[in-house]
């Protein structure tokens, strides 16, 4: 009798658990704020200010998914994940989508079940050395000792990468960023390697970033974009569609500054309408308002904007849109038509 | 008499000598540094060693500490105030104090009300730690659980007053049927006290105000050095009974208890406070039904609790161990039952015995709670690893935060380490 009780009990949960996690959008709704999973902070990507609000590349995409539900960029509760959180936050529901510089693989996708919704950097493993040690090539780093971040997939390249090179390295397990950092001026390790985006606002951090170089070879691909649960198509939906509105909004020149203007009244070009809800019935077919994809872009600005505002050129980051270009200038992002 | 000495020597001096300075290699500070410093050719080597490794240090700190920039916005700017000279960049700590001591999200305006239940914390305390104040202010000590969270927390007044409400009746029946029956009182006041919450919880909804007189603070906004203070008071408070009561129990005769005691003990020795910890963020997410938040700080609470509770549990029994058979047996043949036998003449003892292996463990509890930034908590570890150190503006700050952090948890463990020290010297009645 017990036992019955207690399978009975057990299988409501299951069928709430299902359908809770069937309808994302309603419960996002329902709730009145998006949580967004984030980084504990990662230089240009997601790190709270001195008055304690969130900022970032990826911290935008938050924000922007947040107004195109609310048309309020603020209505997001920031979750901070670490390495080893992140997943197991985003399985159990605690978190609706995690915007946390992560990388798209194989096994996440089909065997952890969760859903990639888009690509919003694309970054590769470097390494990072002194001069003095005069390496011109991550081939010459045979004995090296290298400080790596554990739990991630920069672990699991690097040890491919020496292997296929038939050379050895002495790893230096470490945590965070920051501890990577400091251990490698401390010259505990003589490498440091993780993606290179961040070995960048890594080295700018440095006094004398003259003195340390960033090795020619990236060693994989890191495909970096935000995720959902498996099982819900229509929420995932809503992040995907956010992500390319801010691309296809830079690839279309509609900004910020100038997006309330061409939403106004409808323009020359049919898809900017379409894009911003002048034209056709795109919001309503993902459960949003007409103008969702007008707030998205008015939270942070397109993808262009977004980009060289936290991480670009212009920020102590200093990263090139290299492989992040628009498609129509040589880089790899790419949106799908809106239509 | 005088006369023939007088005559029988040829001279004689008729004033005492003033009395001479001892040899200079004898005396003062020569002789102190003969002594201590020089006394041997190894110990000269070695102390000339030292003075040059502490010049060394000497000349490398104080001008890093001296040279210190309190005021610019980023650690460009002071490196071009620096301009190449050695120097301490302090400004990340006066542009960011409030995050270290009360994390990101707390909003300002609220800052006094952590800050005075901090300062309520050593009122409530003073009557537990200083046996002679008077015994009533141990009424406000009663209180200040509910009073600190209602300060911390904020929201409506109601939810820790029903809290305290139901305490008191759940005590109130305890004390009426504990004299039929031990298990009736303790049974019969858990119940009553279970009553008494139920029912307030939907009085409080039915009557708590829309606009709280102290505004609602998520758990999730918490961080902090106050933060690691919330766990570490509370973790510490409420591991000496639980532990007191485990290691009774271990000592029972009666086998359930004890095997419940041994097996809790042991496992939670077993498994590292991290381990606990993932379990408390990770695990527990999954079998809990989704949409329930069961507050993180509650569930690192009650992990960090227990694990302390059973390092504590394990001291005490050493001082239950250590205390002669002769004072059980006078305890029985004084016709005192268990409960009075413990309170009177064992457990007095047993603690006084085990005060400085229950501070140890207080202590290294208290700096264990850093590890919550592991588990993405922003105590003051995880303030500094995590939001501090990835702003592009204090981006490569280490020293600096890192001292800061050990300042403050020096004070405590050491403000910690100097109370029990007194307490000893205060109940020493002497085996010797």
């Amino acid at each position: 009798m017990k036992k019955t009780v207690l399978f009975g009990a057990l299988t409501v949960a299951g069928l709430a658990a299902g359908m809770a996690s069937a309808a994302t959008l309603d419960d996002v709704k329902a709730r009145g704020s998006l949580n967004c999973g984030v980084t504990t902070g990662l230089v240009g990507f997601a790190s709270p200010d001195a008055n304690g609000v969130w900022d970032g590349f990826d911290v935008g995409v938050c924000r922007a998914v947040a107004a195109a539900i609310f048309g309020d960029p603020t209505a997001v509760e920031f979750v901070p994940t670490t390495g080893k959180t992140r997943f197991t936050a985003l399985a159990s529901g605690e978190i609706d989508m995690l915007a946390r510089n992560t990388t798209w693989t194989f096994s996440r996708d089909v065997d952890l079940k969760f859903e990639f919704t888009g690509v919003n950097y694309y970054d590769g493993q470097g390494f990072l050395v002194p001069k003095d040690l005069g390496v011109s090539s991550a081939k010459d780093l045979d004995g090296a000792t290298v400080c790596i971040q554990t739990g991630t997939t920069t672990e699991l390249n690097l040890a491919d990468f020496f292997r296929s090179n038939n050379i050895s390295y002495d790893p230096v397990p470490i945590e965070t960023n920051a501890e990577g950092q400091q251990q490698y001026l401390a010259g505990a390790c003589d490498v440091y390697t993780t993606d290179a985006s961040g070995l960048a606002s890594t080295r700018a951090a440095f006094e004398n970033p003259g003195d340390h170089v960033l090795l020619p070879e990236i060693i994989s691909k890191e495909p970096l974009g935000p995720l959902v649960r498996h099982g819900d198509n229509d929420w995932g939906d809503v992040v995907r569609w956010t992500l390319n509105a801010l691309i296809t909004a830079e690839e279309l020149g509609v900004t910020s500054a100038n997006v309330s203007d061409l939403s106004a009244a409808p323009t020359d070009n049919p898809e900017v309408n379409r894009l911003l809800g002048t034209e056709g019935e795109l919001g309503a077919m993902l459960g949003l308002e007409a103008d969702w994809a007008k707030n998205a872009i008015a939270a942070g600005g397109n993808y262009g904007e977004l980009f060289e505002k936290n991480i670009g050129e212009n920020t102590p980051i200093g990263l090139a849109r290299g492989l992040n270009a628009q498609w129509t200038e040589g880089g790899l992002i790419y949106s799908p038509p809106f239509r | 008499m005088s006369d023939m000495h007088a005559h029988s020597a040829a001279y004689v001096r008729t004033e005492t000598l003033p009395e001479l300075p001892p040899p200079a290699s004898e005396a003062g500070v020569v002789k102190w540094m003969r002594e201590n410093l020089f006394s041997s050719i190894p110990n000269s080597i070695l102390t000339l060693v030292s003075i040059y490794v502490i010049y060394q240090v000497v000349t490398f700190v104080f001008p890093w500490i001296a040279n210190g920039i309190w005021n610019t916005a980023s650690l460009a700017e002071c490196r071009t105030v620096l301009d190449g000279a050695t120097g301490a960049c302090f400004s990340v700590l006066s542009d960011r104090w409030n995050q270290l001591l009360f994390g990101f999200s707390y909003p300002p305006e609220h800052y006094w009300r952590p800050g005075l239940a901090f300062i309520l914390l050593f009122v409530a305390a003073a009557p537990v730690m200083f046996f002679d104040l008077p015994r009533k202010l141990l009424i406000f000590t009663g209180i200040y659980p509910f009073l600190a969270f209602w300060l911390i927390w904020g929201g409506t007044i109601f939810t820790p007053l029903f809290a305290l409400v139901g305490l008191i009746v759940g005590y109130i029946v305890y004390a009426r049927f504990v004299k039929q029956s031990f298990a009736m009182g303790f049974f019969g006041g858990v119940v009553a006290a279970l009553i008494t919450w139920f029912i307030g919880g939907y009085i409080t909804d039915a009557i708590a105000p829309a606009e709280p007189f102290l505004e609602a603070v998520q758990s999730r906004d918490m961080g902090g050095f106050m933060l690691n203070m919330i766990l570490g008071v509370v973790c510490v408070s409420l591991s000496l009974p639980i532990g007191i009561v485990l290691a009774l129990g271990r000592q029972s005769d009666m086998p359930i208890i004890k095997w419940i005691c041994v097996v809790f003990i042991e496992f939670i020795r077993g498994v590292p406070l991290i381990t606990l910890l993932f379990v408390a963020n990770v695990v527990l997410a999954y079998f809990l039904p989704p949409g329930t938040s069961f507050d993180l700080i509650l569930r690192v609470i009650i992990m960090i609790t227990m694990f302390s509770a059973a390092y504590i549990a394990e001291v005490i029994r050493g001082g239950l161990a250590a205390l002669p058979k002769g004072q059980y047996e006078a305890a029985d043949s004084l016709g005192l039952d268990y409960a009075q036998a413990m309170r009177l003449i064992i457990l007095p003892q047993a603690l006084k015995i085990s005060i400085p292996g229950i501070v140890n463990v207080a202590v290294g509890l208290f700096k264990d709670t850093t590890l919550v930034s592991v588990i993405s908590m922003f105590d003051l570890v995880g303030m500094i690893r995590g939001p501090i150190l990835s702003s592009t503006d204090w981006n490569g700050v280490y020293w600096e935060l890192f001292m800061a952090a050990s300042v403050l948890f020096f004070v405590v463990c050491y403000g910690i380490s100097q109370y029990s020290q007194w307490l000893e010297r205060r109940l020493a009645t002497d085996h010797r």
